[in-house]
């Protein structure tokens, strides 16, 4: 018999905990449609309904919804397992092909903006803790605190008025240029224009997502700041690193090796956290800049009361979520071996 | 660290930066809650802001110089000017921008204010009754919660939204439906520790029901970290609210609402950017001016969150 670690032991248990969630989040993306009060298909031939009893019957038989209610629960998982998401009425076409194409922006967008908050926050988390009780401490403390109270959607507009419209820096909506796309291999327009060494695509690319990947990682750039401020401020006051001073160690390398290393421990779990928001805030962002993403597919779909598509990518985002909770978890025990031994 | 602490500090953090020092804390501790939110200068701020909104929500309808609603084509986009007619300027369709702002705050808060009251009436009874009991309600509780906290919040209220229809109440309700959940965890993490502490014990012992021990003797001692989450969370709360009206899934068109205006004005930015920069502004300065106040409150009232 495989003798496991403690460690293997949690993470196994912390994977397997993640199914019967993911199992319950689809049954209620399932339960969602079917709350809708009065009838979907009704409402989705409009409101001015001039159609005919049998467009409506073969909408309804379309969607399954003529069956009873526990065949087209074991149809739709069934069509979840073969990775069938169900098929749109407004754009007459799989529900996961149109997600599957818009995935990548998301998630393009979301790691750049993740990207600019490290980049932001730790350097000014750090610098501030150093630092700490001067002027730049205070300052830094109170321009993350307006950081996280101003609303990523109009921090977006006056963006785009100022940097887009104003100085003409950057473009002021899109993701790049129509006939530029770099041929698709990821998605990721810039990881595909550099595989393929397509220069001026990736150039077009990253103009185009500096202002959406700013706006929607300021917020989370102040929490970083923050959080690495708080975290490096508890480390620097520690045993060890008092131990490692004592010792003669130069200070540039108890900042380093010592203080910072562990003082990342909590900012790998908010990066984990946050990357959830980043996905739950996209979709303001992705409607400000014009963004082809998973958010604007799912607001149009709303508008469009296309259900099936607004069933599929809630289920999507939510259980990306709790896929990039479990990963964050997994590294966070990792990371800190005492987690392993609660 | 603790999972649960490590939590703590990250929920904290992620609403509000430190800005009192050690020595200023400890000075307040001995004094009564509103000379220590007086003299703590973030929470002082905080609530001059906010009680500003109060009023210009409250007296709105007296104050505003023009009904919000009303039309007037011959003076469209007429840029803000001290001594004018439009102090803040008209938008597309000459409506009065201050007085749109002014009504804007009365949906906004009202939203915010009935969300935070319904989540930590809900969150608060069902968090004291599980941790107090445990048991099978508390177990179920425990999953649906889990399955509540799989869902980003703003996809959650879309996707509840998309069912529901756009409406005031509407919006209340599937913010509220997923609003509770921060309060049935720290209710029901309080009441766990409260329940063995003495005055509990005596109150038991004593013959008191239940229900008596847990509003009478617990809750007293828990309301105070009750009240600093509800404020932390209200200005998430607005802004989710502003968002939604934004992308036109919130507050119906005839409503003046903040995130409807800024969306109003998007397309007048480049010739008329105080069209949609203005409430935007108002936005951020009320949800400042609440942030800072539930700062201060924690520092006042809640030392155990601020040790974490």
């Amino acid at each position: 018999m495989i003798r496991l670690s403690r460690l293997q032991v949690k993470v196994i248990e912390r994977i397997a905990a993640t199914v019967p969630l993911a199992l319950a989040v689809a049954l209620a993306a399932f339960v969602l449609m079917r709350a809708i009060p009065g009838d979907p298909v009704d409402i989705m031939m409009g409101e001015g309904a001039s159609s005919s009893g049998e467009e409506v019957a073969a909408l309804r038989s379309q969607l399954g919804l003529d069956e009873p209610i526990h065949r087209q629960l074991s149809g739709y998982l069934k069509g979840l397992f073969r990775g069938d998401l169900g098929y749109s009425i407004i754009r007459s076409r799989p529900v996961a092909e149109m997600i599957w194409e818009a995935l990548p922006a998301t998630i393009e967008l979301a790691v750049y903006a993740m990207l600019f908050a490290l980049a932001l926050g730790i350097p000014v988390g750090v610098a501030a803790a150093l630092k700490h009780n001067t002027a730049f401490d205070r300052v830094s403390t109170a321009v993350s605190f307006i950081g996280v109270s101003l609303p990523a959607f109009w921090l977006g507009i006056v963006g785009i008025l100022v940097f887009a419209m104003t100085l003409g820096w950057m473009p002021t909506s899109g993701r790049i240029p129509y006939g530029l796309e770099p041929y698709r291999i990821t998605g990721l327009l810039t990881l595909d224009a550099l595989l393929t060494g397509n220069m001026p695509a990736l150039g077009s690319a990253l103009r185009h997502l500096c202002l959406p990947a700013i706006t929607l990682g300021l917020g989370v750039a102040a929490v970083v700041a923050r959080v690495t401020r708080s975290s490096m401020l508890d480390v620097l006051g520690s045993d060890y690193v008092l131990f490692a001073r004592a010792k003669g160690v130069p200070e540039s390398m108890v900042t380093i090796r010592h203080a910072l290393r562990n003082a990342m421990i909590p900012t790998v779990t908010l990066v984990g956290l946050q990357f959830g928001s980043l996905l739950g805030g996209n979709m303001i962002v992705e409607t400000v800049f014009g963004w082809p993403g998973l958010g604007r597919v799912v607001v149009d779909a709303v508008f469009a009361r296309d259900y099936p598509v607004v069933q599929a990518s809630v289920m999507v985002y939510a259980l990306t979520f709790v896929l990039i909770n479990l990963v964050t978890d997994v590294i966070y025990t990792a990371l800190d071996p005492k987690m392993a031994l609660q | 660290m603790s999972q649960a602490s490590l939590h703590g500090v990250l929920t904290r953090s992620a609403d509000m930066p430190e800005i009192v020092s050690k020595a200023g804390r400890a000075r307040r501790a001995g004094m009564g809650l509103w000379p220590r939110l007086m003299s703590h200068r973030g929470g002082r701020l905080g609530l001059i802001i906010v009680l500003a909104y109060v009023a210009i929500a409250v007296s709105a309808p007296v104050l505003a110089p023009y009904p919000p609603g009303a039309v007037n084509l011959a003076e469209r986009l007429v840029p803000p000017a001290i001594g004018t007619r439009n102090l803040l300027g008209t938008d597309q369709l000459g409506r009065d921008i201050l007085s749109r702002i002014m009504h804007g705050a009365r949906v906004s808060m009202l939203v915010g204010l009935a969300t935070i009251l319904i989540s930590a009436a809900l969150g608060v009874g069902l968090g004291m009754v599980a941790g107090y009991y445990g048991g099978v309600l508390d177990r179920v509780l425990a999953r649906f919660t889990e399955l509540l906290l799989a869902f980003p919040y703003l996809i959650f209220v879309i996707g509840a939204m998309s069912v529901m229809g756009p409406g005031f109440w509407n919006l209340v309700w599937a913010l509220s439906f997923k609003g509770w959940v921060e309060f049935y965890r720290l209710a029901r993490a309080l009441v766990m520790s409260e329940k063995n502490r003495e005055y509990v014990e005596a109150a038991r012992v004593l013959g008191r029901p239940d229900s008596a021990i847990c509003v009478r003797e617990i809750l007293p001692n828990i309301v105070s970290s009750i009240i600093v989450l509800g404020t932390l969370r209200m200005g998430n709360m607005i802004v989710m609210e502003s968002s939604l009206s934004f992308l036109g899934l919130g507050i119906p068109p005839r409503i003046p609402a903040w995130g409807s205006m800024i969306n109003d004005g998007r397309r007048y930015m480049l010739t008329s950017p105080w069209v949609a920069t203005l409430p935007g502004l108002a936005l951020a300065l009320l949800v400042l001016g609440i942030n800072l106040l539930g700062e201060g409150l924690r520092d006042c009232l809640d030392p155990k969150m601020m040790e974490g």
